[in-house]
């Protein structure tokens, strides 16, 4: 049995005088034991809302959550919130984007990791401390007994990242949710993060749930991938089969769009045309539709369903990329 | 002859102490010492990591930063030496694209008003028609509606946003626009139409770009020539397809290899070069060669005491390291405490991947 | 079979709904937009209009005239006999036999007016001071720092002292008069419109859109003008409506301290409140309705104030 089991988990903030947000719009997926499994998508899409929303971290009457959640036989979206607090950090740990607002500018790193101890592991004292300064080492952070004595802002970026990641694995948690992980960190210093959290996984056997917006990173990283726009996985696929045969529209294009340090020089870009701002309702039709190269009338038809192929591969679309060739320019000049 | 030649130039910020009387307690050396020539028609790119100096460096060219010492050359003219009017009045030959579409438009003029700003302050365009007439002409150049006219920044998306920084820098028609970060705000879907424009542009009318970016696929993308910059230096300089074939500079291998790639294939076979610890702070920055901190082919003594200077290896290929030939060679091992964090990932060790 | 002008309609059709307007709305106008559907501001601005219409109709809305004695018969203060709210006087006498609710409304005058002509020289010399300075800052050179040096250490000096310790020194030096209250008043004003224009100015001057106009040539005199002061006027516009509420208040507390205007001849609700102080015992509704009328008109300018702060705020911004 799966780690972690999110099926058709819905989040929708509402707001007084306007119409409600479906930021998350039934998104299913597993995470096994020791696995990496990535959310791609770019902003918008509701990747870090379901991160938020499986480590119940949205509160407040706006916010609308549907659909379930179970993690190791529990299901999360029932828990009461005293039960989840204890799971939180224990079982379950979060990374963000941003390591220096997620520490307390004000307590010294040694004072927030030695919490975490007291709280989840019932460590006090120097035996606490001590504690701290192995994890703080583990996470290849130099000179751990003085760093416990510094304020996070005396620490560089990539240290900052350190010490929240030791902070998040400091109870051995089951799994490891990482919102961003690197995108403020620069590319030699996410190298090393990335090279950090690999290890922590072949180590201790965390699950580790990567969400982020750079395939390259999920590229290297990632077993399992889910690629998720406007609210919905639009695609799933084991790592390999995803890169070497991506079958959404909006997979393709995406991978067309970024510019790859290996690719010859000159060759040019395929950008997907129009914004997000461009989508269309799901309950219309498939919200990628007016972005979309292989748009065709069935593709207005209501949402499409989610195909499994006998590759396992998984995709949301009535009009998939089989071929591999650059898909036609859509019908507004040429008139297919 | 080159568009732009930059001879030595420096940029350094004083920090000042003190309540009462300011003391300068000593500088930030944020560009320090860096020459390099932009060819007409050709984009060069800057690639560095944060705190490496490239923004201060496009921001000197534009003398929006006070520069410390050395010549900015644009078109035989030397920028640094000109009155702060004549740098003005030069400024429509030099534009810029920002890094953050929206924080570089002022939230309360609408489209029109942001793009005949600049003619106005350099009284291009008599009437207002003809102004308009030439905005309009931008705007379709840049592929937005002319009914953007109207409109405000904030009711337009990150990509369009950037695409109205590009016009407002595009309608005077410069000769070099210098591109700071021009994408990495953008969604990676817009990324490729915003470089894609870039490109156009530039095919179309002729011009010269200096983008500035930590991405280096993107710059690698963009540009005709590559310089690596590190703390204020700049370390290699080569063109493009060199660059990426045979990187000489080790911060250049590291950068490289640290650069993810959209594929598993060679994310799994690739050679990685972990660079241990961080950027030294550019305000106390390491005797010697700059990167000697961080460098695991560093030799005893000669990279902690003497400063490479950036010297000529290959045809249009520069590097600043005293070892490039014997790395190359292999001659030089990386040092034991660091070649640890040289971790191939399969069990196959392979080259960088060729393209 | 599906032709492609199908397609094309069927999703224009979808996509239509979110047609573009075709002129753009400029920041203060969806500002205001974004103030009229919000409900704090909205009962803000119905309890500021509300007593701004009270003070202009207020001689026609009196039942009674203020001053008139008509029923000093009925009060006798030293025998603790008051009269409290009847048929004939809606909220009862008050020490000298005057109708109470005539003195509430025609009191809404003064008070108003001293709290608006006081914010409003607050607001003028403080944002002339501070914007002066900003400017002094953001036109840079070694002179630019000189002046914005000088002007923000006298306005320091203002600043460190206490508020209504310096509203009472000015009024006490230059006599009680209605022209004193309000200068006292706007003196104390001064220092904070002065910080914060020049603050707000400082902190838009580095951003990045200013640094784009100077990339564009702009001169520096444009600069300022056109892009630095109308970005950084928005928190200073708040404060002003939060200060026209403390401006009240210190109004009637200079009153209160007998530094008010020396012309009784007409009520206003702080010498209301400092006369009501003696019978306090006997009738002390007569501090209770002054009282409540100080604290809802500067609830209703602070509501107001708050929600313009939100609507300003450009991350609320949509």
């Amino acid at each position: 049995m799966s780690l972690l089991t999110v099926d058709e988990l819905t989040v929708t903030f509402t707001q007084r005088g306007k119409p409600d947000v479906r930021a998350v719009d039934g998104v299913s997926f597993t995470v096994d034991q020791g696995e990496v499994v990535g959310l791609v998508g770019e902003s918008g899409c509701g990747k870090s809302v379901t991160s938020l929303a499986l480590m119940r971290l949205l509160s407040g009457r706006n916010v609308k959550i549907g659909g379930s959640v179970v993690f190791d036989g529990i299901e999360l979206l029932k828990l009461r919130s005293e039960e989840m607090r204890d799971l939180r950090g224990s079982q379950l740990a979060m990374i963000f984007q941003d390591p220096l607002s997620s520490l307390n500018p004000v307590v010294p790193i040694g004072v927030q990791v030695t919490e975490i101890l007291t709280r989840h592991r019932k460590l006090r004292g120097e035996a606490a401390r001590k504690e701290a300064a192995v994890l703080l080492e583990k996470v290849g952070i130099p000179d751990p007994t003085r760093r416990l004595r510094e304020y996070p802002h005396q620490m560089s970026g990539g240290m900052r990242q350190r010490a929240l990641i030791a902070m998040a694995v400091a109870c051995a948690p089951r799994l490891l949710i990482a919102d961003e992980p690197t995108t403020a960190l620069d590319v030699t210093i996410q190298a090393q993060i990335l090279e950090l959290l690999k290890e922590l996984v072949d180590s201790q056997g965390t699950a580790l749930l990567m969400i982020t917006h750079d395939l390259g990173v999920v590229a290297g990283l990632c077993d399992d991938i889910n690629v998720l726009y406007a609210g919905k996985v639009v695609e799933a696929a084991a790592r390999r089969p995803l890169f070497a045969a991506p079958t959404h529209p909006y997979s393709v294009g995406l991978l067309n769009s970024i510019p790859r340090l290996d690719a010859p020089r000159g060759e040019p870009l395929k950008p997907i045309r129009g914004s997000v701002n461009d989508n269309i309702a799901w309950a219309d039709g498939c919200a990628f539709a007016p972005r979309c190269d292989h748009y065709t009338i069935e593709c207005l038809q209501g949402p499409p369903a989610l195909t499994e192929a006998l590759t396992g591969h998984r995709y949301r679309c009535v009009n998939p990329v089989t071929t591999h060739e650059p898909p036609a320019v859509i019908a507004t000049e040429d008139g297919r | 002859m080159s568009l732009l030649e930059l001879h030595d130039l420096k940029v350094h910020f004083p920090i000042r102490r003190g309540i009462v009387f300011d003391r300068t307690v000593g500088h930030v050396y944020a560009v320090d010492g860096v020459s390099l020539s932009i060819e007409s028609g050709q984009t060069y790119g800057l690639v560095g990591e944060s705190g490496c100096g490239k923004t201060t460096l496009g921001r000197a060219v534009l003398r929006l930063n006070e520069i410390t010492a050395g010549k900015v050359v644009f078109d035989g003219t030397d920028l640094a030496q000109l009155s702060e009017k004549e740098m003005r009045r030069r400024r429509n030959r030099l534009q810029m694209v920002f890094q953050d579409p929206l924080g570089s438009l002022d939230p309360r003029q609408n489209v029109e008003s942001i793009l005949v700003e600049g003619l106005a302050a350099h009284d291009i365009g008599k009437t207002r028609d003809e102004r308009r007439k030439r905005v309009l002409k931008t705007l379709d150049a840049v592929g937005l509606p002319g009914n953007a006219l109207s409109r405000y920044p904030h009711e337009f998306s990150g990509g369009q946003r950037q695409r109205i920084g590009i016009a407002r820098a595009l309608v005077l028609e410069p000769d070099l626009i210098i591109c700071d970060e021009p994408v990495s705000a953008l969604d990676v879907s817009i990324q490729a139409q915003v470089l894609n424009l870039l490109e156009g542009i530039q095919q179309e009318l002729g011009l010269t770009y200096l983008v500035i970016a930590h991405d280096l696929a993107v710059v690698r993308h963009i540009s005709d020539t590559i310089g690596v910059m590190y703390l204020g230096n700049l370390v290699e300089e080569a063109s493009s397809d060199d660059l990426y074939a045979a990187p000489r500079h080790p911060y250049t291998k590291a950068l490289m290899s640290a650069v993810p790639v959209p594929d598993p294939l060679v994310e799994e076979t690739r050679e990685r070069i972990l660079l241990t610890g961080d950027l030294p702070s550019p305000a106390n920055p390491p005797a010697g060669c700059r990167f000697h901190t961080r460098c695991p082919w560093r030799q005893e003594t000669r990279c902690d005491t003497e400063r490479p200077e950036l010297r000529q290896i290959g045809t249009g290929h520069r590097v600043a390291c005293h070892f490039a030939e014997q790395i190359e060679s292999g001659e030089i091992r990386p040092t034991s405490e660091l070649a640890a964090a040289i971790l191939p990932d399969a069990e196959v060790q392979t080259e960088v991947p060729n393209a | 079979m599906t032709t492609k002008t199908d397609k094309i309609d069927r999703l224009a059709e979808l996509t239509a709904a979110r047609a573009e307007p075709e002129h753009g709305l400029g920041l203060w106008r969806e500002a205001f937009r974004r103030l009229k559907r919000n409900p704090m501001a909205v009962s803000g601005a119905v309890i500021v209009l509300l007593f701004l219409v009270i003070a202009i109709l207020a001689p026609w809305l009196a039942p009674y005239d203020p001053e008139a004695r008509t029923w000093d018969h009925e009060v006798f203060q030293n025998q603790n006999i008051f009269v409290g709210p009847r048929a004939e006087n809606w909220l009862g006498l008050d020490n000298a036999g005057r109708d109470e609710l005539s003195r509430i409304i025609v009191g809404a005058r003064q008070s108003l007016l001293v709290g608006v002509v006081a914010t409003g020289l607050g607001f003028a010399v403080g944002a002339l001071l501070g914007g002066l300075a900003g400017a002094a800052v953001g036109l840079g050179g070694r002179v630019g720092q000189r002046v914005d040096a000088v002007i923000m250490r006298v306005v320091d000096m203002l600043l460190a002292m206490p508020s209504l310790l310096l509203a009472v020194s000015v009024a006490a030096i230059l006599g009680p008069s209605l022209l004193t209250v309000m200068v006292a008043v706007g003196v104390t004003q001064v220092p904070i419109f002065a910080r914060l224009l020049r603050g707000s100015m400082l902190a838009q001057s580095h951003s990045d859109y200013v640094l784009a106009a100077n990339a564009l040539g702009v001169k520096r005199r444009r600069i300022v003008l056109g892009h630095i002061v109308p970005n950084s006027l928005g928190p200073v516009l708040v404060q002003g409506t939060l200060s026209l509420a403390t401006a009240i208040i210190e109004a009637a507390a200079l009153s209160y301290l007998g530094l008010g205007n020396p012309d009784t001849s007409y009520p206003e609700w702080g010498s209301m409140l400092a006369d009501a102080q003696r019978f306090l015992s006997g009738a002390p509704q007569l501090a209770i309705y002054p009282a409540i009328v100080i604290i809802i008109t500067a609830l209703g300018f602070t509501l107001l104030g708050e929600a313009m702060r939100e609507s300003l705020d450009p991350k609320l911004r949509k």
